[in-house]
C-alpha cells in the first residue's frame, strides 16, 4: 500500500468532513481523488497541519475535522501531538500516513523507518485513541466504526507518489472556498 | 485600573475571541485575568510556530484569533508567518512583548532584541508600539485595520508599559 491507496480508502468514508492535508504530493493526490471545497490544501508551512486541523475543530465544535498528514511533517512538529493531547477535540481525527520518508524531496528516509514509533507518542500525549493500521483492507471499517472522539490514526505505507499534477489553485481561492463551504453546512 | 485589566479589555473590545500563548513573565498578569475572566477561548501551545498554524485555523473556523509571545518566539515563526498567513492572507494578531530591549536584564534575550522591529519591517508585518496607558486604545484600531486588510499586525508591548 502506498500513500494514494490509504488516501483513496479514507476517502470512500469522507461525507461532510472537513479535512486539513499537508503540503506536497499528500494535497496534490487528495485533489486528484477527491476535489472539494471542504478540502484545505496546504502550500507552505510545511509541519502545521495538524495545528490548523487543531485549531479549527477548537472554533467549529460541531464540525468533523480530519487532518491528513505524513511522518515527515509532524514529525517538525511533535508539540502539536502534545497540545491536541491537552485540549481533545471529540471532533478531530489525525490520520498520519507514514511512509517513512520525506516523499515530495527525492524519499529521504525519516526517524519513523528505523527507531521513531509515533503512536507510542500519540498515546503518550494523551490523545483518546490509537490505531495502527498496516494493511488497506483496515482503513475503511476503522472509519466507519469510530465515533466522536479525539483518536490518532497511523497509516503504514511504502514510499512513492502517485503521478499527479499540482493543484491549479491559489490559496486565497483555497481559503475562501473552504470557508464558505463551512458556512453552507 | 492596572496596566493588565486595561491591556485585556483593549483585547476584547478589538473583538480578539480565540488566544494562543507561549507564556512571558511581563504578561503573567494578563494571562491571569484572561483564565479568570473565561470570556475569550484561551489554549496554551507547546512553541510559538504552532501557535501560528493553530490561530490559522480557529481563523479558518471564523474566530478572530491572536497569539501572545515573546519575540524570541517571533523567530521561530516567519515561515508560517510568510509561507502561510501571508499566502493565504490569513489576518493574525501577534502580542509580542519586547524582551531583550528597555530594562532588560538576560543578556540572551538581546540579540532578539535588538533586531526585532527591523525583522517585522523585513518580513512585511505592521507594528504598533505599546509602551505607556496611554496608547493601549490603539490596540482596537491596528485590529480593525488588520481585519480590513486581511493582514497580520504585531502589537509590540514595551517593559516601560508596565512602568519598569
Amino acid at each position: 500500500m502506498k500513500r494514494y491507496d490509504a488516501l483513496k480508502e479514507i476517502l470512500k468514508n469522507v461525507h461532510d468532513e472537513l479535512i486539513i492535508c499537508n503540503i506536497g504530493f499528500p494535497s496534490k493526490e487528495l485533489y486528484s481523488l477527491k476535489e472539494r471545497d471542504q478540502n484545505f490544501y496546504m502550500m507552505g508551512s510545511m509541519g502545521l497541519a495538524s495545528s490548523i486541523a487543531l485549531g479549527l475543530a477548537l472554533a467549529q465544535p460541531d464540525k468533523k475535522v480530519w487532518c491528513i498528514d505524513g511522518d515527515g511533517s509532524i514529525l517538525m512538529n511533535l508539540g502539536s501531538l502534545s497540545t491536541i493531547g491537552q485540549y481533545t477535540p471529540p471532533n478531530l481525527i489525525l490520520i498520519i500516513i507514514d511512509n517513512g520518508c520525506y516523499g515530495s524531496t527525492g524519499n529521504q528516509k525519516t526517524h519513523t523507518c528505523n527507531k521513531t514509533q509515533l503512536e507510542i507518542i500519540a498515546k503518550g500525549a494523551g490523545f483518546e485513541s490509537i490505531h495502527l493500521i498496516e494493511g488497506k483492507e483496515e482503513i475503511l471499517p476503522k472509519l466507519e466504526t469510530l465515533g466522536s472522539g479525539c483518536h490518532f490514526i497511523l497509516i503504514k505505507t511504502e514510499p512513492g507518489n502517485a503521478k499527479v499534477e499540482n493543484i491549479p489553485l491559489h490559496p486565497i481561492s483555497i481559503k475562501e472556498r473552504f470557508i464558505n463551504s463551512i458556512g453552507k453546512q | 485600573m492596572d496596566t493588565d485589566k486595561k491591556l485585556y479589555d483593549a483585547i476584547k473590545e478589538s473583538g480578539i475571541n480565540f488566544l494562543l500563548s507561549v507564556p512571558c513573565d511581563m504578561i503573567k498578569g494578563l494571562l491571569e485575568i484572561i483564565d479568570e475572566k473565561k470570556e475569550i477561548m484561551h489554549f496554551s501551545v507547546t512553541r510559538e510556530e504552532e501557535g501560528v498554524g493553530v490561530a490559522a485555523g480557529a481563523f479558518l473556523g471564523g474566530k478572530k484569533p491572536s497569539i501572545l509571545m515573546q519575540n524570541s518566539g517571533l523567530g521561530n515563526s516567519i515561515n508560517a508567518i510568510k509561507s502561510l498567513l501571508e499566502i493565504y492572507e490569513i489576518p493574525i494578531i501577534f502580542i509580542i512583548t519586547h524582551r531583550g530591549a528597555e530594562g532588560e536584564k538576560i543578556l540572551a534575550q538581546m540579540p532578539m532584541g535588538k533586531i526585532t522591529l527591523n525583522l517585522l519591517d523585513c518580513i512585511d508585518v505592521e507594528y504598533i508600539i505599546i509602551d505607556s496607558e496611554v496608547k493601549i486604545d490603539e490596540i482596537v484600531k491596528a485590529v480593525k485595520k488588520s481585519t480590513s486588510f486581511n493582514k497580520s499586525v504585531a502589537i509590540i508591548l514595551k517593559r516601560t508599559l508596565w512602568g519598569v
